[in-house]
C-alpha cells in the first residue's frame, strides 16, 4: 500500500518547496514562516514514505537539506520546523552528509538555552546514538555540561546518553565528569549512575588500577544506593586483579576506618580483609604508602562490625567469616577462638549457624581448617545472570569425611534425575523443541532438513571416564550459603568455546551442568556483532543429531547491537542420556544494514567435558 | 493525534475539557486530578515537556491558566506548544484581549473555536482567518435569531 503513496513524492516535495519559498501569507504566517503545521505534517508523511525506500529518499534529500538550512532559528516555530526535520533524516535512508547536518542541528540545540529545545535534542540524540555513534561523540562536551542543568529531565536525558557515549578513549575524562555527577545528584539518581558507572567501568578500565579506584569512590560517595548483586560483581573483580590485592585490601580498611554505614562497602571490606588480611599488616603495598595495622587493630574493626547497630544481618556474616578467615593468617587464634563461640548463641539464627561450624572447625577439623580456609582461586564469570547454585570451590573438597553428615540430599538428585527422563520421553525420536519468537511451523521444517544432512553414527563412543566431580559441595559450608557467603558463582570448569565467527558476527558458547541431572549440558549462546551496523531480526536456530534432545529457549532479543555493544543470549539445553560425542548444526538469519543473511555451520568443537 | 486538551487555573480549577477519545467518565476525572497535581506541581523554569503513562503532556502557562495538552509519544512537543499557542490566540482573536473570565462565562464559543481549530485530534483548520470567518458566521446566524423573536413579541 506504501508504494501506491511513494508515486506522490514528488508533489510533496513540490508542495513543500513552494511553501519555504512563497512571499508572506499573512492567514497562514507563524512567526515569519508560512504554515508550519502543513510544513511538518508534510515532512512526517514524508518520513513514513521514505522510511526503507531508496529512491524516495533520494528524491527529498534535496528539499530536506533546503529546510534544514533556510530555517529561521530564532523562534520556537522554526525549532519545530528543524526537530522534525532532523527526525525525518534520520529515519529515511538519507546519504551520510544529511545525517552529519542533522546532528550538527542537534548539537546547535544543545547550546540553546530554552530548556524545552535542549530536552529535545538530548531525546533525539539518544535515539541517534546507536547508529550515528561517531558523530554524536563530537556534541561530548555539551552533553556532559548539561549534566549540571537544574532541570531534571535534562540531566536523566544527559545521564543516558553519557552512559551510551562512553568508550575507550574518553573513558577516563567522562568517568570524572560522571562522578563529580554522581556526587551531587538527587538520590532517584543515584542507583542508576552507579549501575551505569559500574558497567562502563567493567567494559572500559584502561587500568586495574583505575578501576578499582572508581569502585571505591563510587562506593564511598553512593554506597547505600548500589545495586545487590554489584557487591559479588565486585568481589570477582578483586580477586581477578592479582597484583593489586595489597593496594585494595589497605585502602578498604581505609575506607572502613571512616564510615562504617554504607553496607555494599562494607560487605566488600570485610571479605577483602578476610582474604587478604595477611598482606594488611605485613605492611607491603607498592602503589600506595603502606599504613602500620596491627592484627588486633584489624580484629578490632571487624568486631565493632559485628556488634555496630548500623551492620544489617548480611554484613554480620561478612565480618564472622572473615574473622575466621584470619584465623588462618594471623597468629592470634585464641582471640578469634573467642568471638566465634560467643555467636555460638547469637540470636541471629544465621551467625549462630555459622559460629557453630566455625567452632566445630577449631575444635573436631582442626586439620582441615587451613585447606578449608584458604585463599579464594580466580572465579571464572558465569554466563546466566539468574540464581546460580552456590558450589563452595574452596582448596579441595573432602567428600569422604563430610558425605555421612547429608546422606539425604545425595540420594535426592537421583530420584530426579530419573524423573526427568521419563518426562523427556524416549531419545531415539528427534524432538526439537523450540520457544522462539518466530513462526514454528517453518522452522521446524528447515530444521528437519537440517537434521536430514547430519549422519547419526554420532562420534566414537568415549571411553568411561571417571565421573568429574564437578558439583560436589562441600556439604559442610553448604549449609551456610544461604546468602552468597563466598559469592562463588557455579561454574562446572567446562570452558568456553567460540562456535562461529564470520562476517563480524561472532557466537560464543558458555556451558553448564543443570543439576539435578548429568545429562543436560545448558549451553548459553552469546551473540556479538563487531560490525558497524547492527544485525536485527536475528534468529539463531540449531538441530542436533537423533540422539540427543534439543531444548531451545527464548533469545534476550532479536537485535545484535553494532560495534560489539551488547550482546544477544539464549539457552539451550541438550540431553545426552548416551554420553556421545556432541555435534550441533547451526543456522542464523538476520538482516544487516537492510540485507538478508543466511549462513549453516557445523559446530564440532565442543569441549569433551561437556558430554561426558 | 492528540488525546486531550485541558485547561486549569493556578488553583485546580477545570476550566475547559476536551477528549478527543472516548473514555469513561470515571478515566476522565482520574486523569484531570493526575494532570492537576502533575503540572501544578512543576517547578516555575523546568521545561515544558512531561511523560504519563505512554503519553506526551505539554503544558503551557498563559497568565493564571495552564493549557495542558497531551499526545502520542510520536508526536513533535515544540508543535503541540505551538498548537496550543495558536488556539490562544484565536481566543484573544475572538474576544480581544482574552483573559480567564471570558472563557468562564463564554466557555461554549470557547469550545466552538477549539472545534473549528482541531478535530478529532488533529489540526483542522490552520489559517487563522477562516476559523474566525465561521465563528463569526456562526454568531451572526445567532443574532438574526434573536431580532426574528424580538418582532414576534412586537406583534403580540
Amino acid at each position: 500500500m506504501l508504494a501506491h503513496f511513494r508515486k506522490l513524492v514528488p508533489q510533496l516535495v513540490r508542495i513543500l518547496k513552494n511553501l519555504i519559498m512563497s512571499g508572506y501569507s499573512p492567514e497562514h504566517d507563524v512567526s515569519g514562516i508560512s504554515d508550519p503545521f502543513l510544513q511538518v505534517r508534510i515532512l512526517r508523511l514524508l518520513r513514513i514514505l521514505g522510511k526503507s525506500d531508496d529512491d524516495s529518499s533520494e528524491a527529498m534529500n534535496d528539499i530536506l537539506a533546503q529546510v534544514a538550512t533556510n530555517t529561521e532559528t530564532s523562534k520556537n516555530v522554526g525549532n519545530a520546523i528543524l526537530y522534525e526535520t532532523v527526525l525525518t533524516i534520520m529515519d529515511i535512508k538519507s546519504e551520510s552528509g544529511l545525517r552529519v547536518l542533522a546532528i550538527n542541528i542537534l548539537g546547535r540545540f544543545l547550546l540553546n538555552n530554552d530548556k524545552n529545545i535542549r530536552y529535545v535534542a538530548l531525546t533525539s540524540l539518544l535515539k541517534t546514538v546507536q547508529t550515528d555513534h561517531n558523530a554524536v561523540q563530537r556534541h561530548r562536551s555539551t552533553i556532559v555540561d548539561c549534566l549540571k542543568d537544574l532541570d531534571v529531565s535534562i540531566k536523566r536525558r544527559a545521564m543516558e546518553l553519557s552512559f551510551a557515549l562512553v568508550n575507550g578513549n574518553n573513558i577516563r575524562g567522562m568517568m570524572k565528569e560522571l562522578l563529580y555527577f554522581l556526587d551531587s545528584c538527587d538520590p532517584e539518581f543515584k542507583a542508576d549512575c552507579a549501575s551505569g558507572v559500574f558497567l562502563a567501568a567493567e567494559k572500559y578500565a584502561p587500568s586495574k588500577r583505575w578501576h578499582i579506584d572508581t569502585i571505591m569512590r563510587v562506593l564511598t560517595t553512593a554506597g547505600s544506593y548500589v545495586r545487590d548483586d554489584s557487591v559479588p560483581n565486585l568481589i570477582q573483580l578483586i580477586t581477578n586483579s592479582v597484583e593489586m590485592h595489597a593496594y585494595t585490601v589497605q585502602r578498604l580498611y581505609k575506607a572502613l576506618l571512616d564510615d562504617i554505614s554504607q553496607q555494599p562497602l562494607v560487605q566488600v571490606a570485610s571479605w577483602c580483609i578476610g582474604e587478604y588480611g595477611d598482606l594488611l599488616v605485613s605492611g607491603q603495598c607498592e602503589e600506595e604508602e603502606p599504613i602500620q595495622v596491627t592484627e588486633d587493630e584489624v580484629l578490632d574493626v571487624l568486631e565493632g562490625l559485628l556488634v555496630s547497630n548500623l551492620s544489617t544481618p548480611v554484613t554480620r556474616g561478612y565480618s564472622l567469616t572473615a574473622i575466621m578467615k584470619l584465623s588462618t593468617r594471623f597468629s592470634s587464634v585464641n582471640r578469634i577462638k573467642k568471638v566465634v563461640s560467643i555467636y555460638g548463641s547469637s540470636i541471629d539464627v544465621e551467625l549462630q549457624q555459622r559460629a557453630v561450624e566455625y567452632n566445630a572447625l577449631f575444635k573436631k577439623y582442626d586439620h582441615m581448617r587451613p585447606a578449608l580456609l584458604e585463599r579464594m582461586p580466580i572465579m571464572e564469570k558465569s554466563a546466566t545472570n539468574g540464581p546460580t547454585e552456590i558450589v563452595q570451590t574452596n582448596g579441595e573438597t573432602e567428600p569422604s569425611v563430610v558425605e555421612p553428615k547429608h546422606p539425604p540430599l545425595v540420594t535426592q538428585p537421583a530420584n530426579q534425575a530419573n524423573d526427568l527422563l521419563v518426562l523427556l520421553g524416549g531419545n531415539d525420536v528427534p524432538v526439537i523443541q523450540t520457544t522462539m519468537p518466530t513462526k514454528p511451523a517453518s522452522a521446524g521444517g528447515e530444521l528437519l532438513e537440517l537434521l536430514g544432512d547430519l549422519s547419526l553414527s554420532g562420534g566414537p563412543a568415549p571411553a568411561p571416564a571417571p565421573s568429574v566431580p564437578t558439583s560436589q559441595p562441600s556439604f559442610l559450608l553448604d549449609g551456610l550459603s544461604s546468602q552468597p557467603l563466598f559469592n562463588d558463582i557455579a561454574t562446572a570448569a567446562i570452558p568456553p568455546m567460540t562456535a562461529y565467527n564470520k562476517n563480524g558476527l561472532k557466537i560464543d558458547f558458555t556451558f553448564e551442568r543443570a543439576n539435578p541431572n548429568p545429562n543436560i549440558a545448558v549451553i548459553t549462546i552469546h551473540a556479538s556483532n563487531s560490525t558497524e551496523a547492527d544485525m536485527t531480526d536475528f534468529v539463531f536456530q540449531a538441530a542436533v543429531p537423533k540422539t540427543f534432545q534439543l531444548q531451545l529457549l527464548s533469545p534476550s532479543s532479536n537485535v545484535v547491537p553494532a560495534l560489539n555493544q551488547g550482546t544477544v543470549t539464549q539457552v539451550i539445553r541438550v540431553l545426552n542420556p548416551q554420553k556421545q560425542q556432541l555435534r550441533m548444526r547451526i543456522k542464523l538469519t538476520y538482516t544487516l544494514k537492510g540485507s538478508p543473511v543466511q549462513d549453516l555451520a557445523e559446530v564440532n568443537n565442543f569441549p569433551p567435558q561437556s558430554w561426558q | 493525534m492528540m488525546r486531550f486538551l485541558l485547561l486549569f487555573s493556578r488553583q485546580g480549577k477545570l476550566r475547559l475539557q476536551k477528549w478527543f477519545t472516548p473514555m469513561a467518565e470515571r478515566e476522565k476525572k482520574k486523569i484531570i486530578r493526575d494532570m492537576t497535581t502533575m503540572v501544578l506541581a512543576r517547578q516555575p523554569r523546568s521545561c515544558n515537556f512531561l511523560h504519563w503513562k505512554d503519553l506526551k503532556v505539554i503544558y503551557k502557562r498563559y497568565a493564571s491558566l495552564y493549557f495542558c495538552l497531551a499526545v502520542d509519544n510520536q508526536e513533535n512537543e515544540l508543535l503541540a506548544l505551538e498548537v496550543i499557542h495558536r488556539y490562544v490566540e484565536l481566543l484573544d482573536k475572538y474576544f480581544g484581549n482574552v483573559c480567564e473570565l471570558d472563557i468562564i462565562f463564554n466557555f461554549e464559543k470557547a469550545y466552538f473555536i477549539l472545534d473549528e481549530f482541531l478535530m478529532g485530534g488533529e489540526i483542522q483548520e490552520t489559517s487563522k482567518q477562516m476559523v474566525n470567518r465561521s465563528i463569526e458566521a456562526s454568531d451572526m446566524l445567532q443574532e438574526d435569531d434573536n431580532s426574528d423573536w424580538y418582532e414576534v413579541e412586537l406583534f403580540g
